[in-house]
Formats: C-alpha cells, structure tokens, sequence
C-alpha cells in the first residue's frame, strides 16, 4: 500500500508538468494578442512601448525558458499580476477560492443526499413504478442545461414567489440555496443514473443469490453487502463528476453573482486577462487531478482484496 | 390425483424498436426543422417591429416578443439551424478525429502510441469544460472558436474506444488472414478494421449529442460562442437575460428550445445504445 | 416408502420460453439423486427453482414441488426465505463467488444463522468451530476470520458446504459443485458431500455434467436432455445397464472418476 501511494505520486509528476506546459503553451500563444489586448482601443502605440512591455512580461524570452520561469514562479505562489487590475494573481486567485470551495462542497454534498437514496431505490424497485418515475426525472434532469436551471429557478424561486434574493449578496445561507441546489440538480440526475446501474450491477451478482440460498432477508443482502460492495464504484464515480462540477461552477457563479473563482474566471476570459486565465486552469487540474488521487487511494484502502495485496 | 397446478407467467415486452421510430423520426422531425427553418417561421426572426417591443405570449406570437418587437417563436426556430448544425458539426469532427487518432495508435503501436495516449491522458486530466472555456477565451470566442475548444477536450475518449477496439481487431483471425494475403494496410484499415470497429464509436457519439449541445449553448450563454445577433439558443438566453424578472418568456423559450432537443438527442441515443446491446437492456 | 421432497410434473418458463418440462421426480431422506445432463438441459433451472432462485424472469408454469407438505413455488418469498437454510440449501458450482466478496466468510456465515435463529456470537463461534471440524477443515478460527478470495479453490467449494450444512437442512442441492475444479481436489469435495450424508442423513440432489461424480455419489440417476426426462432410476441399473441411447452417449463422452 505504501509503495503504492509513492507510486501513484511519482505518476502525478508527469501529469501536473503536461498540465502547466499545455496551460502555458495556450496561453503563449495567444500571448502576442496580450500585448495588442493591453493596449487595444487606445490608438497607435509607439513599437518601443509594445517592446518593452513584451520585455517587462518577459514574452521575448524563449518559450521553454519562459516556461520554467513561469513554473518556479507557480510554485512559490508568484503568478504574476492582473494585466486588467494589476494586482497579485496568487493573491486575488486565493481569497475567491474559499467561495467556491464552499458552494461545491454544498453541491456535492446535496447530491449526495438526493442521488444515493433515490438511485439505490430506483435499483430495489427495479422495472416497477418507482424506477420509471426516478429515470423518467433523471432524464429530464440530465436535459437540463445548467445555465437554463440557474434562470428557471430564479424566475420562480425569488421572482415569482420571493423566497430568495435574486443575486447573492456575500456567502450567506440564503444566497447559497439556488447556485447549490442548480449544481445539484444537473449533477444529481446523472449521478443517480449510475448509482442505480451500480446498484444492479451488484444485485445481479452471484453473491446475493448465494445469500438468498442462505435464507437471508432481502433488506440485510442490501444494507450489509450490496450497498457496501457499490460504495467503491459510487465514491469513484463521484469523484470523476467533479470535473463537470468545477467548469459548471464557472457558469452558476457568474449567473448569481457568488465571488468565487469561477466568476473570477470568466470575467477574466470576458477581459482576456491572461494570467487569471492561467492560474484558474492550473489551479482546477490540480485539485482535480488531487482530488482523483484522493479517491484512489481511498478506494485501494476501502477493498480487502487491494488492501490485502491479492491479485484477482 | 389432483389436478396439477398451472401458473401464468408475465413477459416483458422488448420496446427497443418502438422507441427506435419513435424517437428516431423526432430526432428526424428536428433535423427537418432546422434545415428548412427560414420556411417554417411565422415572421421574419430579424424584424424589428418596436411599437410591439416585449409584448407576451399571444396567438399571433406565441412566445412573445422581444426588446425590438422580433418574434420569438421565429427567433428559436432560426435558432435551431445555429444550434443543431453547430453540434452535429462538432460531434461529427470529435468522432472522425478520435477515430483517427485512436485507429492509428492501435495499429502503428510503438513510441507514436505511447505519445499520443499520454497526451490524451493529460486531456482526460483536465476538468473538460473549465479548459473548453479559456480555450475558446483565448481564442477569443465565436461559434468556430467554440467548437475548436469543445472538440480539443472531447477527442481522447474517442481515441481511446478506437484504439482499444482496433487492437482487439488486429487479433482476429480474419485481420491476420487478410495480412498475410498481403493487403494493403489503408485497404485492410478502411475495408475491415473500420466497419468492425465504428459501431460502438458511433453510439458514444450518439449518446454524446445531447452533452455536446448543452455546453456549446453554456459556451454560447457565457459570450464565448455565437454572438448576437445571430440566432442561437444559449446567447439568446443571455442576451434577454435582464428581461427575466420582466418578461421570462423571452428569456427561457431558448432554453426550453435545448431542452426539448437535448431530451431528444438523449432518448435516441439510449434507445440506439438498447438497440445495439442488447444486455445493457436489463439496466 | 417415505418421501421428502417431490417434483410432480413441473414445467419451467423463462421470458415465455420453456426450459424445462413435465419432469417429477421423488426424493427420500437421506438419498442421493444425481440429475445429469449437457450444458443448457435446464438442470440447475431445476433445483433454482425449488429454492425460488429463479429470478424475476423465472418461473414454474406448471406443476407442484413438494417439500414436507409444502408446495415451494406457492409460498410467500417470505415464508421461502424461512425454509432456505434450516431445510433448503445449496452448493454452487463456484461457491467463492457466493459469499460478498468484501465480507469476511465468518461475517456471512454468522449472519445467515441470525437470520434464522437468535444466536449469540460466542455461540455461533462454538457451533461454526464444531462444524467445521466434524467437517475434517484444519483451523476453523483462520477460515472464519479469511475473506473467500484468501481461500483456494477447492476450499471455498469445502467451505461452500459447509456453509449450507450450518443449520442441518433437510435437502442439499449442489449444482456443479466439482465442475470448476482439478481432478484431485474434486474428489476431496466429493468425499466431503458423503461425510455430510454419513454424518447429517442429509438429502442430496445433485445435479452435474460429469457421470463420474455421479457413479462415485448417487443413489438414483435422472438422466436430462432439453429439458425433459431421457431415464430415470437406479444407479447401477442405468449406468450399467442403460436403456436409452443417448445415456450411453452421454456415458461414453465423459471419463469416469473412481473412487
């Protein structure tokens, strides 16, 4: 197990180094553009100025070496500034991290909650009503562009009826309920799709006609064992959805106002800011591809048959 | 000796086919629709007519009007030529690059393989849609730009099918049979690698239509895809934006327009994937 | 004669389409019958059945099975679930893949006791232990606490049956219980279904492809082939003496095992 940690860490170095050299390469070569961005709408500019501009940004350098620059500077928090406000990128990119960090973990954390339930009784009630009427909700929620459920649901929640405010006014409980419950909804209906067929997929195993053969009661085969087996699959499988999470948080956050980074993302693509641009994709693929790690490892130490070192 | 006990059992009927016409001439009535669109609308979708601006649900304009008095019902049916095209291009160029790339990996192997399938590995990496959408801001928006972003982060897992079953191919008897016969490799790649291996392809890319259109309307809603005042669904959206509290209809009949053909995509796509696997049925 | 278990012309569907048909046959305590067939002669259909494993596609069309007054197919799933264990049990062919592969077998088996009977946990260790060992396994307490896939193969098969002695049923089913395994570990396992009988008078049905088995176990023999009855009988008579051609066919296709 512990060799098997390193190794899955050693794997990650490749990985993180594809990720800021692809991150940076995209954005390099949309450099030139920068300097035309920067000084765009405000007549002739003298060459002299885009030059030493180009040179004050260090985009004259060579690519590779500019790459390392930018690399080391990544990694002891310097990320540059904002060409827009010209404050700290690290710095701005941090304090708007704890917004959106919070409204995921409510999504996920709401999904959870509606998604494992509904999905395990969709499986249990197998082909009767109440597995039509959850896939036929699922299906509907699956349909649903985000963006679309963001509107719907302001529409009716706080224009309509005025249970909420239209645009969330700092992180507050209230403000949080809709890009939360959007979120949730769009991931819910997807998750519990896969739940369900997790479920099934475990019910359809010879281990539980076995238990069947042994005269124990349906209820117990499901709690003690099936839900227990399809814990691996589902935690795996809600951590793969975190990625759709993180670039429809970007979308939610700009739509209600909530100061995270997403919002902070698109603005910054709205205004081409660059560096914010970059920190932004660097920084979701890491905690994307940590978050992976996270649910691997938790996984190999969750199975006896890893744990224990059987191959099978 | 008593009689023996006679039991009635229920069968399942198997729908598969039902819903393949069902949903396939939807999906069909779809096409239609936004082929032929400059004919089915009612009124002219770039007319302004201000003295009508913002006017509600009627019988003469079903979902209303917008801020300049255009027809919304003819403003989402333009929207759907936008819309529809621009996926099925989308998915079309995702399938034929991931296919592509992924024959060509199973079948060269060696150093190329290895390269291609670690890049791919690195896109599969990334959160798709937060990489879609600096692409597509770097690029500068536009509806190409956006399709270019969406296409970049959707090829691995094409490559990756393509590649799995052109291996599996390159071991069937019959591929080694048709090598020593001495064939050409783009004959035995196009005449019996391709047509054995295109079947599960095509039905991700099926399944894929509905995911497709929602993020390239969501690319389209955050500015980064068609721009005003061309007529597509998500900058439609959020173009009227400030009209939601208003006029709501002006707002959400574009979404409703993607739900309704994202829901159709998705049912075809299920049924295409029941049709060709017959045991995924039982799921 | 006194009769425990009896199949009265039984026909069994799945989906429509029918897999086995107008078979009976009669089981007395303590007996072994041995049902033999190809693959597909809807043989572990039958002894599914009677344990209601069919599934919800499954089903008995037509006819009773018996079982001490009681007619299986008729019951409650609920009143079934009470029988399978105390009175009905089953051997598979891959026993292993029978126990949650995440549990420990002790955990399974304690659990399938509760679900039966009050029991505490010394007490189920006790019993368990004195099982086992009447059973010839060497360290009960190792095997408990293992999970199956710590076990070989001819070991979750031994532990397989044990697992279905554990509340002394009346009938044992085994369903190709030998079939995955090497010649030399299967005739340990088939060494341990006769202990079980000498030791419990349990009944056996047991149902395979292979006539050695059989020949080595079986006090009656029904021969199958698509779902019906080809002959039915005593051991000796059929093996030695067969009426049908396609027993001898199916005699001369499979090597036998001695014991």
């Amino acid at each position: 197990m512990k060799r098997y940690i390193l190794q899955r860490f050693l794997q990650l170095i490749p990985v993180l180094i594809g990720i800021t050299f692809l991150s940076f390469a995209m954005m390099r070569i949309a450099g030139s553009d920068a300097i035309t961005e920067l000084y765009g709408g405000k007549g002739a500019v003298a060459q002299e100025i885009i030059d030493q501009k180009r040179a004050e940004l260090g985009l004259d350098r060579p690519f590779v070496e500019q790459y390392f620059s930018w690399l080391g500077g990544m990694l002891t928090g310097d990320m540059g500034t904002s060409y827009v406000s010209g404050r700290d990128v690290f710095k701005t990119f941090v304090s708007k991290l704890p917004a959106t960090l919070l409204l995921t973990a409510l999504s996920i954390l709401a999904t959870v909650l509606i998604s494992i339930p509904l999905g395990v009784l969709a499986a249990v009630r197998h082909d009767r009503f109440t597995d039509y009427l959850l896939r036929f909700l699922s299906f509907i929620g699956n349909s649903l562009p985000n963006f679309f459920v963001a509107l719907l649901l302001m529409q009716v929640l706080s224009i309509r009826l005025g249970w909420l405010p239209v645009i969330s006014s700092g992180t507050g409980f209230k403000s949080a309920v809709m890009p939360t419950l959007t979120l949730a909804i769009a991931m819910s209906a997807k998750y519990m799709r896969q739940v369900r067929a997790t479920v099934l997929e475990e019910l359809n195993k010879d281990y539980v006609t076995g238990a069947q053969a042994r005269g124990v009661r349906g209820r117990v085969i499901l709690w003690r064992s099936v839900l227990k087996a399809s814990m691996l699959t589902i935690i795996t499988l809600l951590a793969l959805s975190i990625g759709s999470l993180l670039g429809g948080t970007a979308i939610i956050e700009s739509i209600f106002m909530w100061d995270g980074v997403g919002k902070l993302a698109v603005d910054a693509i709205t205004m081409r800011d660059y560096p914010l641009i970059q920190a932004y994709v660097v920084w979701m693929a890491i905690i994307y591809v940590l978050v992976n790690l996270v649910t691997d490892l938790l996984y190999h130490a969750l199975d006896p048959r890893i744990r224990l070192g059987v191959s099978r | 000796m008593s009689e023996v006990t006679v039991r009635k059992q229920k069968i399942k009927k198997d729908t598969v086919r039902i819903r393949l016409i069902l949903f396939g001439s939807l999906a069909l009535l779809l096409l239609l629709c936004s082929i032929f669109s400059d004919y089915l609308t009612p009124y002219d979708p770039y007319l302004q007519d201000l003295g009508n601006a913002k006017a509600p649900p009627s019988a003469a304009h079903l979902f209303g009007t917008d801020r300049y008095g255009r027809d919304m019902l003819s403003r989402v049916i333009v929207g759907s030529r936008t819309s529809i095209y621009s996926t099925l291009l989308l998915v079309g160029i995702v399938t034929a690059l991931g296919t592509a790339v992924g024959v060509f990996c199973g079948w060269h192997g060696k150093w190329i393989d290895t390269v291609l399938m670690r890049i791919s590995d690195m896109f599969l990496a990334f959160p798709g849609l937060v990489f879609a959408m600096a692409v597509a801001g770097v690029l500068g928006g536009g509806l190409q730009n956006a399709i270019i972003a969406l296409a970049a982060i959707s090829w691995p897992k094409y490559a990756r099918i393509a590649r799995s079953q052109t291996l599996a191919q390159k071991e069937t008897p019959w591929l080694k049979a048709a090598l020593l016969s001495g064939s050409g490799t783009w004959k035995i790649l196009f005449k019996h690698v391709l047509p054995n291996i295109i079947g599960p392809i095509l039905v991700t890319s099926m399944l894929d239509i509905g995911t497709m259109m929602m993020e390239l309307a969501g690319l389209s809603f955050l500015g980064l895809g068609a721009k005003p005042p061309t007529a597509e669904w998500g900058s439609m959206m959020s173009d009227t934006r400030s009209l939601l509290t208003t006029r709501p209809w002006v707002t959400l009949a574009p979404g409703f327009a993607i739900f309704v053909s994202v829901m159709i995509f998705n049912l075809l796509g299920d049924t295409i994937r029941d049709y060709a696997d017959p045991k995924s049925r039982r799921r | 004669m006194d009769e425990l278990l009896r199949y009265d012309h039984v026909d069994i569907s799945y989906n429509g389409v029918q897999v086995v048909k107008d078979l009976s046959f009669v089981v007395s305590p303590g007996e072994i019958l041995g049902i033999v067939g190809e693959s597909g002669s809807g043989k572990s259909t039958l002894i599914k059945a009677a344990m209601g494993l069919l599934g919800s596609s499954g089903l008995v069309t037509r006819g009773d099975i018996w079982y001490k007054g009681k007619n299986l197919p008729d019951l409650s799933p609920a009143e079934l679930r009470r029988l399978n264990g105390p009175e009905l049990a089953m051997i598979f062919q891959y026993a292993g893949s029978s126990f949650c592969p995440i549990r420990t077998v002790g955990a399974q088996l304690y659990e399938s006791m509760t679900e039966h009977e009050a029991i505490s946990r010394e007490q189920f260790r006790a019993c368990a232990g004195s099982l086992l060992e009447k059973l010839g396994f060497e360290d009960p307490g190792r095997i408990l606490a293992s999970y199956p896939f710590e076990l070989s193969g001819g070991m979750q098969q031994r532990i397989g049956i044990a697992a279905a002695m554990l509340l002394n049923p009346g009938v044992l089913f085994a369903d190709e219980p030998t079939s995955a395994l090497d010649v030399s570990v299967q005739k340990q396992v088939v060494e341990e279904m006769l202990l079980v009988r000498r030791t419990f008078g349990t009944a056996i049905v047991l149902v395979t492809h292979n006539i050695g088995v059989i020949g080595a176990m079986a006090d009656k023999v029904l021969v199958m082939r698509n779902g019906e009855t080809v002959e039915y009988g005593e051991t000796g008579q059929v093996l030695n003496r067969p009426r049908e051609a396609y027993t001898r066919l199916l005699m001369s296709a499979v090597p036998r095992l001695r014991r």
